[in-house]
């Protein structure tokens, strides 16, 4: 079923291509699809290029696992269209032909500017391209069932075959295919989130199987008797103890136990049966691994002896409950054990999340509700909701475990501020702390009100249209629709919560698997529109790149002047070489989680481009120097910052308290950097280089 | 391009970026807001409003609606001097053949 749909998707787009490629012969049809775009097809074609599938599933997943945080970058991402409407769009598209730095050349004709701006395209273009790549792999793995690295040769390829054939007008137009399926679908999502209400411990169908509803994690009064846990499950003995401690206030904040335990098992000879977490398990008893494992005969019945990780839960009165969670554990060996058991297709991780309580006059169901009433009842004090958790760390043997759990939350304090960006200062949390996490929100939140303007495949997007007024009407129906679609993507992540569709291990997976819950045939949609996310962000990065070598570095390289002709082969050139760049990068960063690049990637484009190109259109004093020097201060600012801040230092293997660099978000510095080079840069040269502008 | 219609031109567009320089100012004022309240009042967000609704997702919802409406109202108010505006799109077709 979804490999049918993916297939037709697939179909689809490269039609599109293949009709739309027709007009894209000459420089102006392969760069901006000579100028032809309305400005109805630009703005959504904006949408489509713009929503990558970062601020798709990305922030869908965010919203289902910290509220409102996640929808605090929706916001910023939505808010840097301000300024590409009002300050950006016309002057864009009534000084640049075909790239950026045509625009911020115009003045001066100077050479250094179309080098810093060409490698500013490169830099951004590489920073936001690696996580797409990754994030189709990783995408198509789970949803289509096909391997990361065929996932992203696939996603590979057809962006390949769409750019260096179609150009911009393909481009275009799929990615404008791609904002109108986001749109359509988010909102019948939303509609069905609508309908299905909030309703207390919903039972969902999981992973397409009808009959298996949601899982009741078992929480039990439990007493500890030296080595002995009594609770009632059988059997238990305490096998190992984990506790975290907060080190900012050096508390202890969660204790585990991981405790060996009986559970029923029922058949004969190689061929039994045991209940782990609400699923059916074949278990071969000659053949059990771990070697924990073993049955056990006690009056008449049969036990399977398994070794689970149980959180501790101090009561008021002094006794103690556990509460049952699920686990990840990687064996020195390699080999894998989940919930206690080997991995396998029967024993995989249950889907967590939920609504435990609401407000009491619904009685445990609000029914289909309207758009307002969902928001408040999700977001009122005597709502809980289940917060899904985890921790990472390693167990005496030299075990890789990693407890996922959850953590039942107020509505009111999931929908405000501070569960994903620790803001709020904890009791006995030095200030420092407090501080720099409130900066490192503050520059983020800057990057990415400042970072859209200066996105290169934002920026060439104007060129494609006849005339600053179509600039200025396609931003506005950009920002309608994306505005509209980012308010519902707060829907499905809230109804991802509520219908207990999250996969405890990615946050990423809860809107496809909210679809799933409606269905498979939703969920066989979703897979497909995830891949034109992907091929729509891509193709339009991977134009900028084309753009940025073919007008601005090549020229500049060889310091000669190049035909028309000879510049859209080697425009052509480009897009497969990025291409393959991208999909090489895709590969081998498989592993790692880089959807932290995009953020930074509005980060460099804030420090890079945004001060050269507001003070080139407000600033009468801006000298070619100074935008030289401006934009390539951003690019070596943000990066390094970036390279020896605790994120990266994390990376490195390094203790993240020691980095350099006390915040991760490098904007609050390097953009003013950026603006007061410009200026200092520009009052140093500015004599020579503005008498006749003086006159104007 | 003859002198005279540059400088309408001109007129023109800084009338534009004026009104655009003073709604940029007015959105990044609100957002600044926002920002300021989730950093330093993330309790005051909690807070109910209207409908039910806490403040952060009034203000939330209302920042992208604010933007929204605040497109609307700029492409209203640079419509009006459209009689200055035509020559310069007039010339644009000029323009792209020129450089094809």
């Amino acid at each position: 079923m979804t490999v049918i749909v993916f297939i037709v998707f697939v179909g689809i787009v490269l039609a599109i291509s293949a009709y739309t490629s027709r007009k894209s012969g000459g420089i102006g049809g392969f760069f901006v699809a000579n100028n032809s775009i309305k400005w109805g097809v630009n703005g959504i074609a904006f949408a489509g290029s713009y929503l990558s599938v970062a601020s798709f599933l990305g922030i869908c997943g965010l919203i289902a696992f910290f509220g409102f945080d996640g929808f605090l970058y929706s916001i910023g991402f939505l808010a840097g269209w301000i300024i590409a409407l009002f300050v950006i769009a016309e002057p864009m598209k009534r000084m640049g032909t075909f790239v950026f730095s045509d625009a911020l050349d115009q003045r001066f004709k100077h050479r250094g500017i179309r080098l810093a701006a060409g490698i500013s395209v490169l830099v951004v273009s590489l920073f936001y391209l690696v996580p797409q790549m990754v994030g189709a792999g990783v995408l198509i793995e789970p949803l289509l069932g096909i391997s990361h690295f065929w996932g992203v040769i696939i996603v590979g390829s057809a962006v390949i075959i769409i750019v260096a054939i179609g150009g911009m007008t393909s481009t275009t137009y799929v990615q404008f295919f791609n904002g109108g399926l986001l749109l359509l679908f988010a909102a019948i999502l939303t509609g069905l989130v609508l309908w299905r209400g909030i309703n207390v411990n919903q039972q969902m169908a999981e992973e397409g199987d009808r009959n298996l509803g949601s899982y009741q994690f078992r929480d039990v009064p439990a007493e500890f008797r030296g080595e002995e846990v009594i609770m009632d499950l059988p059997g238990g003995q305490v096998i190992e103890r984990y506790v975290e401690v907060d080190p900012n206030i050096s508390e202890e904040t969660l204790v585990f136990y991981q405790i060996s335990r009986l559970i029923p098992a029922v058949g004969s000879g190689e061929n039994y049966i045991v209940n782990l977490k609400g699923r059916s398990i074949q278990i071969d008893p000659n053949d059990l691994s771990p070697s924990s494992l073993a049955l056990e005969e006690i009056d008449g019945e049969t036990y399977l002896r398994i070794q689970d990780w149980w959180r501790l839960s101090p009561d008021e009165d002094g006794s103690v409950r556990l509460i049952e969670t699920q686990f990840r554990s990687i064996r020195p060996d390699g080999s894998v054990i989940v919930n206690g058991l080997p991995e396998s297709n029967e024993n995989r991780m249950r889907q967590v999340g939920g609504i435990s309580k609401i407000p009491e006059k619904f009685s445990g169901s609000t029914g289909p509700v309207g758009p307002l009433r969902l928001l408040g009842v999700v977001s009122d004090p005597k709502t809980l909701i289940r917060q899904p958790k985890s921790t990472s760390f390693t167990a005496g043997d030299g075990r890789q475990v990693t407890i996922f759990y959850e953590e039942p939350v107020k509505g009111s304090v999931f929908m405000r501020p501070g569960l994903l960006f620790p803001l709020e200062a904890k009791p006995g949390e030095p200030a420092a702390t407090t501080l720099l996490n409130r900066l490192n929100f503050i520059s983020l939140m800057l990057a990415l009100f400042l970072g859209t303007a200066a996105l290169p495949h934002i920026l060439i997007r104007y060129f494609t249209v006849p005339d600053p007024d179509s600039a200025r009407k396609s931003t506005i129906i950009a920002i309608i629709g994306i505005g509209l679609f980012y308010i519902l993507t707060m829907y499905l992540g809230v109804g991802a919560v509520n219908s207990g569709a999250l996969n405890p291990e990615t946050s990423n997976m809860s809107a496809p698997l909210l679809a799933r819950s409606f269905g498979e045939v939703l969920f066989a949609m979703i897979s497909g529109i995830a891949f034109t996310t992907v091929l729509a962000t891509v193709s339009g990065l991977i134009m900028a790149a084309s753009g940025a070598v073919a007008h601005d570095l090549m020229g500049n390289i060889r310091q000669k002047k190049y035909s028309d002709e000879v510049k859209v082969r080697v425009g052509r050139l480009v897009t497969i070489v990025v291409g393959i760049i991208g999909i090489v990068l895709g590969i081998i960063f498989r592993e790692m989680n880089v959807s932290f690049l995009v953020g930074w990637a509005f980060a460099v484009a804030a420090s890079a481009n945004l001060p050269s190109l507001v003070m080139m259109l407000f600033w009468k004093k801006t000298t070619a120097q100074g935008i030289i020097s401006s934009i390539l201060v951003g690019i070596f600012a943000s990066v390094s910052l970036i390279l020896i801040s605790p994120d990266m230092w994390a990376r490195y293997g390094l203790n993240p308290a020691n980095a350099p660099m006390p915040i991760n978000q490098p904007g609050i510095i390097s953009i003013p950097l950026s603006f007061m080079v410009l200026v200092i840069v520009s009052l140093m040269t500015g004599k020579r280089d503005l008498q006749p502008e003086m006159e104007a | 391009m003859s002198q005279n219609r540059k400088s309408e031109n001109n007129f023109a567009e800084n009338r534009k970026s004026n009104i655009g320089v003073v709604l940029t100012i007015v959105y990044a004022v609100i957002y600044g807001g926002f920002v300021f309240l989730s950093v330093f009042y993330p309790s005051v967000m909690g807070m109910q409003t209207f409908f039910g609704l806490n403040l952060a997702i009034a203000y939330g919802l209302g920042l992208i609606i604010v933007a929204i409406i605040l497109a609307m109202i700029y492409n209203q108010m640079v419509r009006i001097p459209k009689g200055v505006e035509r020559p310069n799109n007039a010339l644009k077709p000029d323009q792209g053949e020129g450089k094809k």
